[in-house]
């Protein structure tokens, strides 16, 4: 039998020379910005938080990118399903203002020889950052493309060591009424939390995010650090990271814990999988009038399917 | 029509363009907002639920109009409950159009699985094709041709219409349940109104009944 290596980059997504062109005089446009920043913030304390919109620097494109249109940036901020901030999908831009991004750590437990607390400032001068435009499907059969900025997952979990029981990670959204007023309503059991097996958390796709558009995430996109997961359903990219637990056991996930028969612990983009309450075999591209056909696995089927080899995916949806 | 008495003050002339216009602000804000970019990244989506929206709240003050006659004496808002219904099935009919158009553009396979295998969606249908022939017996002509008692009877099918619209909205809701439940709250008050007030007429007509010859005052 000949098992076919499936290519990092399909001919079909290779950037075409012109928007590269476009793009590096963007980085480079904003590389001289941000150079003028940190020149002209070395006496902000280092705490505070990157102004929402400020550039990321040294940004290199990645793998896997898609050439689709993308989604305009107002529409990528504006219309967002983080629940913390409000169950409308504009209360997150009008309420997201109150999250405070600085100091921010995040807790990395569990199976681990490196447990311990990483300052997101230190997170982001760890690993190099790569600019990955992604398709984004969300379970409500609505879909985005988004010039996400971040590093591999992977990178993150083989820093910190898992052990050999590490078989899943959970990952855990900040939970402080104070600063997020939809966690006043018990529609969720609050703080949202979902996890990955492992072999999907360190599949090279899997992206830590910090910024999208080549400037840091806004916080109603789940600032300062939120996770995305191209094949699945939206809801399993978790906001606003404040916690990795890896561990040996399937976590509790959020929605899955809600409502079971609606959402699954894998949630993979699959369109033969109806919801129970809507048809999943087509979404609709914000900005586009015409509803177009659902990919499997949102089009990464040929990077991902092989994890899933013998599960019945009608059954572990 | 013969003249009514004057009970509820001077007929206002004012009073059913007034309305008709009042109706339409929301269709108008909807207009307003769809050319000057205001409906957000997916318009589709907020048209579908602006409508839905305004078709449930005209049937509550549709199904406010007896209570508020009978507690508050206003008397004057008979004159335009029909006009208020027709409302009703109108955003109803723009919300079920801006599903079929918009959303699904005619994909008629798409909308029939909907309808059978999506109990919100199977529920949201069936309280429009209710709605139709109240919508249709709405005229006089109509309401003379059934005959008062008939007409009356048929037209009580708005409260389990009412009862379907809310329980539409709640099944379509993800997690955030309190919208849905606080219409739910107000129509179970606007038909909670109606039984309490059933009963106690019922217990009115008995208790005149054991009387002899008493000149009660009739139950309006």
């Amino acid at each position: 039998m000949i098992i076919k290596r499936p290519s990092d980059i399909p001919p079909s997504e290779i950037t075409s020379e012109a928007v590269y062109r476009q793009r590096r005089r963007f980085l480079q446009g904003t590389a001289g910005l941000a150079a003028g920043l940190i020149l002209g913030g070395c006496e902000a304390a280092e705490s505070t938080a990157p102004a929402p919109g400020t550039p990321l620097p040294n940004v290199k494109p990645g793998p896997y990118g898609t050439d689709e249109e993308r989604t305009p940036y107002d529409d990528v901020t504006s219309y967002n399903n983080f629940y913390e901030f409000g169950f409308d999908k504009e209360d997150p831009k009008q309420n997201a203002g109150s999250l405070k991004t600085r100091p921010w750590s995040i807790a990395v437990e569990g199976e681990v020889e490196q447990p311990g607390h990483i300052d997101i400032d230190d997170l982001l001068k760890m690993f190099p950052l790569e600019e990955r435009v992604y398709r984004l499907r969300c379970v409500e059969a609505w879909s985005m493309v988004v010039p996400w900025v971040g590093f591999p997952l992977a990178r993150l979990i083989q820093h910190v060591k898992p052990t050999s029981k590490a078989r899943f990670v959970e990952f855990t959204t900040l939970y402080d009424p104070k600063q997020m007023p939809g966690q006043r309503v018990p529609a969720l059991d609050w703080p949202y939390r979902e996890g990955l097996r492992m072999d999907e958390a360190t599949h090279p796709l899997a992206l830590l995010v910090v910024g999208l558009y080549g400037k840091v995430l806004p916080n109603q996109n789940g600032a300062p650090l939120r996770l995305i997961v191209p094949w699945k359903y939206g809801f399993k990219s978790i906001k606003s990271i404040v916690r990795l637990r890896l561990i040996e056991q399937q976590p509790v996930t959020t929605w899955n814990q809600r409502a079971p028969t609606e959402y699954g612990f894998y949630a993979n983009v699959n369109p033969k999988v109806d919801h129970p309450r809507w048809s999943q075999k087509r979404e609709r591209r914000i900005g586009d009038f015409f509803k177009r056909d659902t990919l499997m696995f949102n089009g990464y089927a040929e990077q991902v399917a092989s994890l899933y080899t013998g599960m019945d995916l009608k059954k572990n949806f | 029509m013969r003249p009514r008495s004057k009970v509820g003050g001077q007929p206002n002339r004012w009073l059913k363009p007034a309305v008709l216009i009042a109706c339409l602000l929301p269709l108008a804000w909807l207009g307003w907002r769809a050319v000057s970019g205001g409906l957000g990244a997916n318009p589709i989506e907020a048209i579908i639920r602006y409508n839905g929206d305004w078709a449930l709240r005209m049937l509550l003050i549709t199904l406010a109009v007896t209570p508020l006659r009978e507690r508050l004496g206003w008397v004057w808002l008979i004159r335009v409950r029909r006009m208020l219904g027709l409302y009703a099935f109108f955003y109803a009919t723009l919300h079920l159009l801006s599903y079929v158009v918009l959303d699904q553009f005619f994909a008629w396979g798409e909308i029939l699985a909907d309808i059978l295998k999506r109990p919100y969606i199977t529920i949201g249908m069936t309280c429009f094709a209710l709605l139709i022939p109240l919508a249709v017996t709405s005229t006089n002509a109509m309401v003379r041709r059934l005959g008062g008692r008939r007409w009356k009877r048929l037209h009580r099918l708005v409260y389990l219409i009412g009862i379907g619209a809310v329980v539409h909205y709640y099944m379509l809701v993800k997690a955030d349940v309190r919208e849905p439940l606080l219409y739910g709250a107000i129509l179970a008050l606007l038909l909670g109104y109606r039984v309490v007030m059933g009963l106690w007429r019922e217990r009115q007509r008995t208790a005149s009944a054991g009387l002899t010859a008493s000149p009660s005052g009739r139950g309006r």
